[in-house]
């Protein structure tokens, strides 16, 4: 019963209207374009050359040798320099630094008994003699710089002795696989494929059919034979297209720019993606069938946004949300998206190895489908 | 050729508490062009979105080319052509594109979809305009492309929402033609307007006022029908003259129309211009003289009731 015909006019005028609407088009290029380079450069987990001051109140050779070494690891750059703690702590409040690394006077008798140095010599048991070499205090309220900092507490101290490294056994071995560097991009270039689809297909899914209704065009349309399957399936094929220019430009560029490794096969990830826009095109309907207006539906796209960039696993890792949030979270399909393409393009990861997420989104979008076109009605009431 | 194509009872629609028609009964015999005449807000296009199946009558029965509506809505689309009183094609589409489309959506045939085009731009003279965007035309234009793409699949029943309030009146007088030239191949229409000349075309009309049908008939019917007399006065000190007379009993309305005033008297008042000779005594210089009636005397008339 479906028309073919009438799909193929519904799907013609879209193109001809989206040719001429710089605006949408612009922004089917822009919008990833943009969004990488945000995440890309400016959005960087892996701290580097954090402003730090430094007191030093021994002034010998070895305390100099110790900012030295701090310094050569990069995480810190001391910026100023002052004489007592006091005058640091004014400069942590006033943000002129984050954090200060006091060297205490006897900074050399402490070292000698520090066990960072790998001297071997038996660990001190009283308090006095093993007490660290020397102190950071540190603006806590970034909790990322913090760690940063925290991360060189345990710095060895070899290196000042010129000896061989810490022979010292660690507890654990830990062989990191699919990002040995700990790039962040490798892990938000491609998740930054399902916030970019997320936002793009959804809104211009929903504007794309709340326009008519919001120019008039509607009333003409719902008086033709045209049935709201072909509206809807019309409507919705060129989007398809945009999200996967979209995809082909992020993974693309993330490739050339941050050397975001696409290890899986090219199948499986047209597959995935596929799968993920033509779900979130049919939220798009869904939206479109409740907004009155484009601004409504860019509100809703937002509602779902939000939760699909804080939820999905993108910016936090799923494993640490509580019970409640997960649950809340399995309901998005970009939380199941996430995990594919991160799958695919990462740890190369099969179809068939993905087949509870793919049927999980292969229901949501049949669902959603299903609900947009039974509340799109021909009528006006 | 008596068949009635559009028939309701008691058909009504209300939003909230607004009753934006009220029992309305409307029988339109096919050939004809039936008129709604009424003012703004009077529930014109509540009526005719009624009788295309877009919105559901909150009560009261509808039945279009023998079926019943709005259950029969989708079957009959392909019948019905709608043109809204919003342009409702696309401003950002050509002349020929927006053809084309409605050409495709009402499933004419490929082969004569070239053709079907042509013969439209050349009778709704839009040759000139084929590859300008819609949005850039001018008003009359744009309702020239919506005539043409309503009636591009040959609909028997058309409905006009105001067609033509946007347009001059030369556009107008065209634009009639040719919907005579339409009726003649065959089609019933329904239009909707507020313009006394333009609803003096129609072969029959009703005069709606708040959603009720006030009058119906055929232009010469309600003239004839009119329950009041017409008399003009010339003279000076109209305006003095006009407050005089309003509110007087058995004056049912006053209205300048220029350096006249025209007044409607009731009819039983046996002698009009007698009576209104005596109301008028103080005056000097007032020459009284009975008219025709017209149609915006019925349509004052048959408003003004409703105050009453
Ligand atoms: N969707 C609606 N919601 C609420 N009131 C409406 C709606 N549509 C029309 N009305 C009201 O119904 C009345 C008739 O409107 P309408 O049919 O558009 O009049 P007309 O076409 O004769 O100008 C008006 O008072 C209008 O405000
Ligand atoms: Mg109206």
């Amino acid at each position: 019963m479906i028309s073919p015909r009438r799909i193929a006019a519904v799907l013609k005028k879209e193109l001809l209207q989206l040719r001429r609407d710089r605006m949408t088009f612009a922004m089917v290029i822009m919008i990833p374009l943009i969004q990488l380079m945000l995440f890309g450069y400016a959005i960087n987990t892996n701290l580097r050359h954090v402003p730090v001051a430094l007191v030093d109140q021994a002034e010998t050779e070895l305390s100099r040798t110790l900012a030295q070494i701090v310094q050569a690891t990069q995480v810190v750059e001391f910026t100023e320099v002052f004489a007592t703690p006091q005058e640091a702590e004014i400069a942590i409040t006033e943000a002129r630094v984050r954090a200060a690394l006091i060297i205490p006077r006897d900074v050399d008798n402490r070292f000698a008994r520090s066990p960072a140095i790998g001297l071997g010599l038996p660990n001190a048991t009283d308090q006095t003699s093993s007490r660290p070499v020397a102190h950071w205090i540190v603006d806590g309220s970034d909790t990322m710089v913090a760690s940063a900092i925290k991360s060189l507490r345990a710095m060895p101290l070899t290196e000042m002795m010129r000896l061989p490294p810490n022979r010292l056994v660690p507890t654990f071995e830990v062989t990191l696989y699919f990002n040995p560097e700990q790039r962040s991009a490798v892990n938000i270039v491609p998740g930054l494929v399902g916030v970019i689809l997320t936002m793009t297909m959804i809104l211009f899914t929903s504007a794309a059919i709340v326009r008519e209704r919001e120019r008039g065009n509607m009333e003409m349309l719902i008086n033709t034979p045209v049935k709201s399957s072909e509206i809807m399936i019309g409507k919705i094929i060129p989007y398809i297209f945009a999200g996967l220019i979209q995809v082909a430009i992020i993974l693309g560029l993330g490739h050339v720019l941050f050397d975001v490794p696409i290890n899986g096969g090219l199948g499986a990830l047209l597959v995935v993606t596929l799968l993920f826009i033509i779900a979130s095109l049919s939220v798009g309907l869904v939206v479109s069938t409740l907004a009155k207006n484009q601004l409504q539906s860019m509100q809703m796209t937002v509602f779902i946004l939000l939760p699909s960039i804080l939820m999905s696993g993108f910016m936090f890792p799923f494993d640490g949300m509580p019970q409640p949030v997960q649950v809340i979270a399995q309901a998005l399909p970009a939380t199941h998206f996430m995990d594919m393409i991160r799958g695919v393009v990462l740890r190369d990861a099969s179809l068939f190895e993905m087949r509870e997420q793919i049927l999980w989104m292969i229901g949501f979008t049949v669902f959603g489908l299903m609900a947009a076109t039974l509340k799109f009605k021909k009528r006006l009431d | 050729m008596t068949d009635v194509v559009v028939s309701t009872r008691s058909l009504t629609r209300t939003f909230g508490e607004k009753t934006a028609v009220d029992n309305l009964d409307l029988e339109i015999q096919t050939g004809q062009i039936y008129g709604f005449l009424g003012p703004n807000g009077c529930g014109k296009t509540t009526t005719i979105r009624m009788l295309t199946g877009l919105l559901t009558p909150s009560s009261g029965e509808v039945t279009v080319l023998g079926k019943s509506m709005p259950q029969a809505a989708e079957p009959l689309k392909s019948q019905i052509g709608y043109m809204t009183q919003i342009f409702s094609y696309y401003r950002d589409l050509t002349v020929r594109e927006n053809l084309k489309f409605a050409a495709e959506i009402y499933g004419i045939p490929a082969r004569s979809v070239k053709g079907r085009i042509e013969e439209l731009l050349h009778t709704y003279d839009l040759t000139t305009n084929v590859d300008q965007l819609c949005g850039s035309l001018s008003g009359g234009q744009r309702q020239k492309l919506s005539l043409a793409a309503t009636v591009i699949h040959r609909p028997k029943l058309l409905f006009l929402d105001e067609p033509t309030s946007a347009v001059d009146p030369e556009t107008r007088r065209t634009f009639w033609e040719q919907l005579f030239d339409l009726v003649d191949e065959g089609a019933t229409m329904i239009v909707s307007t507020h313009f006394m000349d333009e609803a003096e075309r129609c072969h029959k009309l009703a005069i709606l006022q708040n959603g009720a049908k006030k009058a119906d008939g055929s232009p010469r019917q309600l003239m004839d029908n009119l329950q009041a007399d017409v008399v003009e006065i010339e003279g000076p000190e109209l305006r003095t003259v006009k407050h005089q007379l309003d509110g007087k009993p058995k004056v049912l309305s006053t209205a300048q129309i220029g350096s006249r005033l025209r007044v409607l008297v009731d009819k039983s008042e046996p002698q009009p211009v007698e009576m209104l000779r005596a109301l008028l005594n103080t005056f000097s210089d007032l020459t009284l003289t009975q008219q025709r009636p017209n149609l915006e005397d019925v349509f004052v008339s048959a408003t003004r009731e409703q105050k009453a």
